[in-house]
């Protein structure tokens, strides 16, 4: 019982009832409409064949007088059919017909009979049954009443069948209808337990459990794709916490540690200059951390998507120019040459902040990597691609190997290699959630392949072109 | 010099109060949104600091309210929230100057003297100088002792901004900010090196350095001959 409570708790199960009880009542509708047109069909015809009765038997009368009259309804009586005739004296009392009595106050009135009345049949003496009929009454020229009618039972009978009929193709539509709402509803029921049961499971911690897909693509379907993907973004971001906070551990810890330790040395020396010195070194190695948890907070923040409200158009041209303008002289200070060549007038949807953090932080990488050697290039281009607009920075430092390129990109981490530089190890990483923001891509290839030490590395970004 | 402190973390607004004092500058302090707006409209200040997280009134609500009321005093919001949408809320309800937490105490001097400065100060010189230094906002022309210094655009607009604040600190944010139009830290020694191009030009030929570096802060541009 608690069980079939709880199927009518479900939407689909009340649903397929209200349709049931919708459907009922429009059937029920139908069905008496067209029983009440047939019957008023059938007692019109009713109507007009007694009425061609009275027209013969008024004729008969009008030609051949009382004994015509009499014939001609002593004729007709012995026809199959149910018509009555009867003859009944001026204060209606039957004189002759093929009715044994009828309802008193019958013959009171002329014309048709406003009501159906009863009467009993000869055969009926005896056994208390009365017959229905309705009847056109006329009077003769003598007094006498001549009621001619007929038989309601057929009709009245046909009436009840309909309505049996009704009553039982209501009864087993209603069956089958619980039937199959009970079907459907368990079935309904059933998936959505699965999906319950995996909730329950990914609630506990496991987000690595998928909703149940059957296949059929209806709304069920549809919707545990949905939330699989809701929850494949979720393991990512949560996968992504777990990381940061595995790398916070590893990576944060070390400069904190480096930081007590300048201070615990800063309180311990007595040379003034000495616990400056240390003491510039303790804020120096502050800001740093400060950086990286901007950094880290940025990268969150634009993964999370909260930043994508300050999206508005913007030139891209013009923000790659002036990125190579603010980086020319350091790269020049580098012994760098940072060449431009950027395709005007390109603009997209964007947030201007957060894409020159991410063009500022690829020129910052490639002239950080580039290698000692003096005399490199930096390259920025910008320009139009058939999948989209590209922007791309290449260096010719010693490059990136093809099986650590998915790394680089992965938060804290840095290449042994680039240990000894500054920075934070976030630097791609927000490039990525920038890009990923703006519905691009991040892409890292070989500046000189066929170079074997020193490949360069290119870091291309590529915005997605909105069909115009 | 007087500044009102809405902060509602006592230790921050006792070290802040005690750091302006140090730097000439007289602090009151506000510990919550309430009695900061009613300070802040029935006293003349000459900056207002104000924490954007503070109880009983919220500071975008203090600052907008300070704006009904009339008051224009400059307004620096400080936050934690220090995105570059947080910040875009923050000076569209009406803040001046916008600083994230955290912040190192130079930063937040500097920014305070350019606001205080700002007051009553109209930007209608058209020519700035600083000792033998002469910068022409109308014909973009630069000279020192009486030479042209031939500059880029872009460096013209660095000192600019410097000789607009003379005298006062100016950090390297603000300078990505007023000349760049970048509101974040770009982590690098980028704004370092431009303004070491610029002063290789303005300094090279000369005797007297105008340029200065200000350590942990930023540069002031100043002529202390």
């Amino acid at each position: 019982m608690s069980r079939f409570w709880f199927l009518f708790k479900s939407t689909a199960v009340r649903l397929s009832a209200l349709y049931i009880l919708l459907f009922s009542i429009c059937a029920a509708t139908l069905v008496f409409y067209v029983t009440a047109m047939s019957q008023r069909l059938l007692s019109g015809q009713i109507r007009e064949a007694v009425q061609q009765e009275v027209d013969v038997v008024r004729r008969a009368y009008d030609l051949g007088g009382m004994n015509a009259l009499l014939r001609a309804m002593e004729r007709r009586t012995r026809q199959p059919g149910a018509n009555l005739y009867v003859i009944a004296g001026p204060s209606g009392d039957i004189l002759a017909g093929n009715v044994a009595s009828v309802q008193p106050g019958v013959f009171e009135e002329t014309g048709w009979t406003s009501v159906p009345f009863f009467y009993q049949r000869y055969a009926d003496s005896g056994v208390d049954r009365r017959h229905m009929a309705i009847a056109n009454i006329f009077v003769l020229d003598n007094g006498l009443r001549i009621l001619v009618g007929r038989d309601l039972g057929e009709p009245e009978r046909f009436r009840v069948l309909v309505r049996q009929a009704l009553m039982i193709a209501l009864a087993i539509m209603g069956l089958g209808a619980i039937i199959i709402w009970f079907g459907i509803g368990r079935n309904a029921l059933k998936r959505i337990d699965r999906m319950s049961a995996a909730s329950k499971k990914i609630m506990a911690g496991d987000l690595s459990q998928r909703l149940p897909v059957g296949g059929s693509g209806d709304e069920f379907d549809r919707l545990s794709v949905s939330l699989n993907t809701m929850l494949e973004r979720i393991e990512k971001l949560n996968e992504g916490l777990r990381q940061v906070s595995d790398n916070i551990a590893h990576d944060l810890k070390t400069p904190l540690t480096r930081l007590r330790n300048k201070a615990a040395d800063a309180i311990d020396t007595a040379n003034e200059d000495q616990r400056r010195l240390a003491l510039d070194g303790i804020i120096s190695e502050s800001d740093q951390l400060i950086r990286t948890f901007d950094a880290l907070l940025m990268i969150s923040r634009v993964e999370a998507g909260s930043v994508a409200a300050e999206m508005s158009p913007i030139e891209l041209s013009t923000i790659v120019a002036d990125s190579a303008e603010l980086y020319e002289p350091v790269a020049d200070e580098a012994g760098l040459l940072l060449t431009s060549s950027i395709e005007p007038g390109i603009s997209i949807q964007g947030n201007r902040e957060l894409i020159g953090q991410a063009i500022f932080n690829l020129i910052d990488n490639a002239i950080k990597y580039s290698g000692d050697g003096t005399g490199g290039e930096i390259s920025l281009k910008l320009l139009r691609r058939p999948d989209g607009i590209c922007l791309s920075v290449a260096d010719h430092g010693p490059g990136i190997p093809a099986d650590k390129r998915e790394d680089v990109v992965k938060r804290f981490v840095r290449l042994d290699e680039s240990r000894s530089k500054p920075g934070t190890g976030l630097g791609l990483s927000l490039v990525e959630a920038v890009m990923e923001l703006h519905g691009g891509t991040l892409e890292l290839s070989d500046t000189d392949p066929e170079k074997e030490d020193s490949r360069g590395l290119t870091v291309s970004v590529i915005f997605p072109v909105k069909p115009a | 010099m007087k500044i009102l402190i809405i902060e509602d973390d006592l230790e921050t607004a006792a070290y802040l109060t005690k750091a302006f004092r140090e730097a000439g500058i007289i602090a009151d302090h506000a510990s919550d949104g309430e009695s900061g707006l009613f300070m802040g409209s029935e006293n003349s200040y000459d900056v207002i600091v104000i924490d954007r997280m503070l109880p009983r009134r919220d500071g975008l609500s203090v600052i907008s309210e300070l704006r009904r009321k009339g008051v224009h005093t400059p307004l620096l919001i400080l936050s934690a929230l220090g995105q570059v949408d947080d910040r875009v809320t923050g000076l569209r309800a009406g803040g001046d100057d916008y600083l994230p937490k955290p912040y190192a105490f130079s930063e937040l001097l500097a920014r305070v003297e350019v606001l205080g400065r700002r007051k009553g100060t109209p930007e209608q010189d058209v020519v700035y100088r600083v000792g033998d230094l002469e910068l022409d906002r109308l014909s973009h022309e630069v000279r020192r002792g009486g030479k042209e210094i031939p500059l880029q655009p872009r460096e013209f607009r660095l000192l600019e901004y410097l000789m607009k604040n003379a005298g006062q600190v100016v950090t390297r944010t603000m300078l990505l900010e007023h000349v760049w139009d970048y509101h974040f830290d770009p982590q690098t020694n980028v704004i370092d090196v431009h303004v070491s191009r610029l002063r290789s030009k303005i300094e090279k030929d000369f005797s007297r350095p105008l340029l200065k570096t200000i350590r942990g802060a930023g540069y002031m541009i100043k002529d202390e001959g």
